[in-house]
């Protein structure tokens, strides 16, 4: 069997996810050495319009972007949206909460008009085509980038968390952010992250969004137990999660 | 005479989007243009509301390669504004951070992104076939940097144990001795790195054209933290005036702002914080520039690559000293405790790839109501404008080819980071 033809991709991003590609170190050289990777600008001066699998980071905030991102779908038989800026928007979804006007006038000022500052509303992958899998997170974890991408060599179908941070967070026995009187997303959001932030001493603030199904009883009890409201909660699902279709 | 038509669409090797355009018929150059059309993206606009304790984690993600000085410059213009003091430990400790990323960034553009070029491949992938050994070398050291951004930030790309005044969690005094281990056992590699590069450093095109070079400058210290901002022109300034350093301005070619300070254009890097501060480099640095032929006042700027590899051996050596001087004091658990006034502040860092500014004000509630941020890669783009402007004549008989490869690493020589500016390379050869 001919080694799949990999393409990687960035739109509107910090290019943290890529890093995350080179970060697996000597990890990647086995993953190169499984496929053939004909396309990826940040790392290699080749290119390629033929490609099966296309890893594809950041978010679409312009219209020409828009017109890009569905010309690589129509050329992939597989698409993979990674990082938060792909899979939800993320920070960029910031923007969304102001008036663009407002915006390229407040960054630009006296040039906010010209056509090459142009903004839209900034959307995900899967707000402009279908994406086949998601990788959370920002950035994303690089562990679960060569396990997707293992798994899709071997023909099997990757199981992304599907269960809150508060799971992991519990295994790795730390102290509930709760405790320090900080408001943690962890209840609501999707896990796989092994709970980063909350080791590091610091609250979840949301880069891999909602898990599906939010337990929003259990959600409500933490509420309770320390005088906050599900609205308290979700407030706070700004930084990565503004204008995500909310689901509690 | 040689027709030139040279376009380089979204430029490869680089962090973010870039475009070259080059025209020239009959030996007359037409055209000669470096173009920005990455997707801004707003991040001044975006911190507006939004509570002092969130806008490290906000304005991380402006670049994920130099998110560390993205946070750190943060985290001290938000305490600048909000009169937060920190403890010598936090800013020590801070200071240990910001050298895991000059490592990693350094490495990471010198082996993966420019040995291509020196070594007449189109990226690193062949280069494993090659000299496996090397690249081998290279990743290791990449490594280790990381490990040590793991271990200080809470994880390798937008550090998490940053917080305004001090930090979420601080590493335990076995597991700084080990880094001081690991970091002493990567002189090695690094000289082994060196030396391979100089054995292909023949290829660095000879060029040169005299500018300003802006860093900061600190007394007898090769600084990448704190001090004022300096240019070779001897003009300093303090932290707190970078807009009138900067002075950002807005031109069709590019979504990036363009600088400029006392001269047409500036250049910031390596290179520059080298001809500022050459004096300060650690014993190990000095040889590594030494190797190159690197002398203070160089205007080559190929030359900016050999500074990385300068730098590298500086931040590593000096972070074994660091580390001995953090745990003579003894390590201690601090969790910050802050009273802040609302108000403004200004902040600068070097990042890797150069001087970074940021500025926030701060009403009442804590809440940002306004915020400034200049990247080193928007204050070089005029700089590259103006290379281009000299290398493209000096180079035209030199063959479409040649001329496009010579233009593309001259660009990455720069280390740009585009997409903090917003992105930046395509090259265009019109006929």
């Amino acid at each position: 069997m001919d080694k799949p033809k990999v393409a990687i991709f960035d739109f509107a991003c910090c290019e943290g996810c890529q890093l995350q590609i080179v970060n697996l170190e000597e990890t990647i050289l086995d993953l190169i050495g499984a496929v053939d990777v004909v396309e990826w600008r940040e790392a290699m001066s080749e290119k390629s319009h033929e490609y099966d699998i296309a890893i594809i980071e950041g978010s679409i905030t312009r219209p020409e972007d828009e017109k890009r991102l569905e010309i690589i779908r129509s050329r992939a038989k597989v698409l993979i949206a990674i990082g938060a800026c792909a899979t939800i928007g993320g920070i960029n979804k910031l923007k969304n909460n102001f008036d663009l006007k407002d915006v390229k006038k407040c960054v630009y000022a006296d040039s906010a008009d010209k056509p090459h500052v142009d903004t839209e509303m900034t959307k995900a992958l899967d707000e402009v085509v279908e994406v086949d899998y998601k990788i959370h997170g920002c950035p994303m974890n690089n562990e679960e980038f060569a396990y997707v991408v293992r798994c899709l060599l071997m023909g099997k179908k990757p199981v992304i968390p599907d269960y809150p941070v508060c799971v992991e967070c519990k295994a790795k026995e730390n102290v509930c952010r709760y405790e320090y009187g900080e408001l943690c997303l962890g209840p609501i959001i999707r896990a796989g992250c092994g709970a980063k932030c909350p080791s590091a001493g610091y609250r979840c603030f949301g880069c891999r969004g909602y898990v599906d199904n939010p337990n929003v009883d259990a959600a409500k009890e933490i509420m309770d137990k320390y005088d906050l409201t599900v609205e308290d909660l979700k407030s706070r699902m700004v930084l990565f999660g503004s204008k995500q279709g909310p689901t509690i | 005479m040689s027709n030139v038509n040279i376009n380089v669409h979204h430029m490869t090797r680089v962090e973010g989007h870039g475009n070259i355009v080059v025209n020239a018929s009959d030996g007359t150059v037409e055209k000669v243009q470096w173009q920005v059309p990455e997707a801004p993206r707003f991040f001044e606009a975006m911190v507006r509301g939004r509570k002092f304790d969130d806008i490290q984690t906000i304005v991380s993600r402006i670049c994920g390669i130099c998110s560390i000085s993205h946070s750190l410059v943060a985290i001290k213009a938000v305490e600048d504004a909000l009169s937060i003091d920190i403890s010598e430990q936090t800013d020590m400790l801070r200071l240990l951070m910001h050298y895991s990323e000059q490592l990693q960034s350094h490495v990471l553009h010198v082996g993966y992104l420019v040995a291509p070029d020196l070594f007449n491949a189109p990226s690193v992938v062949p280069l494993v076939g090659k000299a496996p050994e090397a690249v081998k070398t290279i990743i290791g050291v990449h490594r280790v940097a990381n490990q040590m951004s793991e271990l200080l930030a809470g994880r390798i790309t937008h550090p998490i144990t940053l917080v305004p005044g001090g930090f979420s969690k601080v590493p335990s005094e076995k597991e700084l001795r080990q880094l001081q281990d690991t970091l002493k056992a990567q002189v090695k590699p690094l000289q082994t790195i060196c030396d391979v590069v100089a054995s292909v450093a023949g290829n660095l095109p000879n060029f040169e054209r005299d500018t300003e070079y802006v860093s900061l400058k600190q007394d007898k210290t090769y600084t990448f933290y704190h001090g004022d901002i300096a240019s070779t022109e001897g003009t300093v300034k303090p932290v707190s005036e970078w807009e009138s350093v900067a002075n950002e301005y807005v031109v069709d070619q590019s979504t990036a702002k363009w600088a400029k300070w006392n001269r047409e254009t500036y250049m910031v890097g390596a290179l520059a914080r080298y001809n500022n501060n050459a004096e300060y480099l650690s014993p190990l640095g000095k040889e590594v520039a030494g190797m190159f032929g690197l002398k203070k006042g160089c205007c080559n700027p190929f030359m900016n690559n050999i500074a990385q590899l300068a730098e590298a051996a500086h931040v590593v050596e000096h972070s074994i000293e660091l580390i001995d001087k953090i745990l003579s004091k003894g390590i201690e658990d601090e969790r910050p405790n802050i009273s802040p006034k609302p108000g403004r502040g200004y902040a600068a860092v070097e990042a890797p790839r150069g001087i970074l500014f940021h500025a926030y004000e701060f009403d009442e509630n804590f809440e940002c109501t306004w915020g400034n941020m200049c990247i080193p890669t928007n204050q070089n783009h005029a700089n590259i404008q103006k290379d281009f402007e000299k290398f493209v004549p000096e180079n035209l008989e030199s063959g479409e080819d040649n001329l496009r490869q010579g233009l593309e690493m001259l660009v990455r020589a720069y280390d740009p980071c585009i997409s903090c500016s917003t992105h930046f390379l395509d090259v265009e050869f019109v006929r």
